[in-house]
């Protein structure tokens, strides 16, 4: 052996890798997560994510608290979409106490699951476009964002951690301003949504990044738990709001939009797709919009009419009994499942008669499906992960609970 | 209880052809509202689990989600684990229950038939202090590393009581 073949295999026996922290607090990861990754160059060659940053023993902290006073909670898993959450749990809950929720308030809650998950794909597909560099649909079409917030403000008096609706249909009947916004929404958006698409969806650059970024099989994405717009860019059609419906989602036609290659353009092409499909329940919902009660006829566990509290001795025991957690709640474990922004998100509950849960044990679909960044960036460049990451619409809150 | 016909059916089918299969290893069988749930015998569980994922005529291909059960009164079967599997092609969902005792909380891993049990495993290691024996990697996910206990046994309270910072002598909470 010459001695130039002898240094050259020694230098590529000493390849020296970098590690680098990719988080906890960078802006490009949206959230709080680290990666630790091993580089070769700009080469992803290993990944180690740890997660629970924000962790809050959200399931030990339900283990502690009065029905009512867990939805409050479930506003924290996916805070992009929390009405989704409060409603997915109040359905749980009367799946426990087998309470049949009127017509008008099933329907006013499918208005805002689907002006939620509006919200939660804009705030995705708006940052897919960022993350390539396309600002100005991000800025631009977040406005609407906004919007829903302010239909959600009208509803329920909160923007963002909503508490919306209470168990046993809402707490109150949309008001005249409501539907009022709702209407002016409803012409606005699909304008806004275009236009947006037109920006982005055919834009070279754009379509140069996110073609192939992180792409999973359909074998690979169900092994992981995929579930959500996530699966459906992998080209499998599971959508809870169609495998098992829950309020009333079999009253209404829409598609559900899937992908082929299960990468970062499909997954946003998947959620563009599904705000027209949102648009359009919504649409029908306003349009079939029956009349009648807006909650249950409950009184265990709807809160009387102040009014009635003053005046009446049987709303105010209700009242003394829901607000102190005195309510007798059936024995039983309860599985329900709503479609959140990312996936299935489900309940496990576990009553044993108390006034608190036995057992509450949340399905995260970002938690599930997290666990399969490292096999999908491995190989990739650095740039592709961080696309492949904000496609992924990993929400901390959800991720960590 | 709100149970439809389908799930009867489902529950009977599973029930006959676990019970043909693995004469010993159910336990017990109810219906809890849509569910169909199945408790197994420990030892058994790895196989009637592969069995329900393999075979053609139950093909539970996907895992939905797994869940800790502490009863710290059920002598020898203080622990348990709660599974979910589901078969998208008919959409058919059952769920299972293994317990074990507060003695020897080995349950077998189920990371080398689904991935995505990788993470739920270590989330109810790291709250409820199960050992999942073939997990590639059991280490705490969400708490902190240094933590010595595992917080959702019953035992814990919700807050340390010696916790000086959150003095509500005045006021109750």
């Amino acid at each position: 052996m010459t001695k130039q073949a002898e240094s050259n295999q020694t230098t590529e026996s000493e390849k020296v890798y970098n590690i680098i922290n990719l988080g906890p607090t960078h802006p490009a990861t949206h959230g709080i997560f680290q990666n630790i990754l091993k580089m070769d160059g700009e080469i992803i060659m290993d990944a180690e994510p740890t997660v629970g940053y924000i962790h809050r023993a959200f399931e030990k902290i339900a283990e502690h608290r009065p029905y009512n006073q867990i939805t409050p909670l479930t506003d924290r898993l996916n805070y992009c979409s929390s009405p989704i959450n409060n409603m997915g749990w109040h359905m749980t809950v009367e799946k426990l106490i087998g309470c049949e929720v009127p017509k008008r308030a099933q329907y006013m809650r499918v208005i805002i699951m689907e002006l939620s998950r509006i919200a939660d794909h804009v705030i995705c597909t708006t940052i897919i476009g960022q993350d390539t560099g396309a600002t100005t649909g991000f800025l631009y079409f977040f406005q609407m964002r906004e919007k829903i917030y302010e239909i959600f403000e009208e509803i329920c008096g909160a923007r963002l951690t909503t508490n919306i609706g209470r168990i046993g249909g809402m707490e109150r009947d949309f008001s005249e301003t409501a539907w009022k916004k709702l209407d002016i929404f409803m012409k606005e958006f699909p304008e806004y949504l275009s236009e947006f698409q037109n920006l982005i969806e055919r834009n070279r650059i754009f379509m140069d990044r996110t073609i192939d970024c992180g792409p999973i099989s359909a074998e690979r994405a169900l092994a992981y738990g995929f579930t959500g717009p996530n699966l459906r860019a992998a080209g499998v059609d599971y959508d809870i709001r169609v495998a098992m419906p829950y309020s009333s989602y079999e009253d209404f036609e829409f598609n559900i939009p899937v992908g082929q290659n299960g990468d970062t353009y499909d997954r946003f092409m998947v959620r563009i797709q599904e705000m027209w499909e949102s648009l359009s329940i919504i649409r029908q919902a306003v349009e079939k919009m029956p009349e009648g009660p807006f909650h249950a006829d409950v009184p265990e566990f709807y809160l009387p009419n102040k009014e009635d509290v003053y005046s009446k001795m049987e709303a105010l025991i209700f009242h003394f009994k829901i607000v102190m957690g005195e309510t007798d709640v059936p024995k039983g474990e309860v599985y329900h499942s709503v479609e959140g922004g990312n996936g299935e998100l489900g309940f496990y509950l576990v009553s044993d008669g108390g006034r608190a849960p036995y057992r509450l044990h949340f399905r995260r679909p970002c938690f599930i499906y997290y666990q399969a960044y490292p096999e999908m960036i491995i190989n990739g460049l650095l740039s592709d992960a961080i696309l492949t990451l904000s496609s992924l619409n990993v929400i901390a809150g959800e991720l960590d609970a | 209880m709100v149970s439809n016909e389908m799930t009867i059916q489902l529950k009977e089918k599973i029930e006959t052809l676990l019970k043909e299969k693995f004469p010993n290893a159910v336990l017990n069988v109810s219906v809890e509202y849509d569910f169909p749930v199945f408790e197994i015998e420990k030892n058994a569980m790895l196989d009637v689990i592969t069995f329900l994922k393999n075979a053609p005529e139950t093909g539970f291909g996907f895992l939905t989600t797994m869940a800790g059960l502490h009863y710290p009164d059920n002598a020898d079967k203080e622990f348990g684990m709660m599974y979910q599997l589901h078969k998208l092609e008919t959409n058919e969902r059952i769920r299972l229950k293994v317990f074990t005792s507060k003695n020897d909380l080995k349950i077998p891993s189920l990371t080398h038939l689904w991935p995505t049990a990788n993470w739920m495993e270590r989330q109810e290691y790291d709250f409820f202090g199960f050992n999942f024996t073939g997990h590639p990697n059991l280490v705490r996910i969400l708490n902190m590393d240094e933590m010595n206990y595992f917080p959702l046994r019953k035992e814990y309270p919700l807050e340390d009581g010696s916790r000086d910072d959150k003095n509500d002598k005045m006021f109750g909470r």
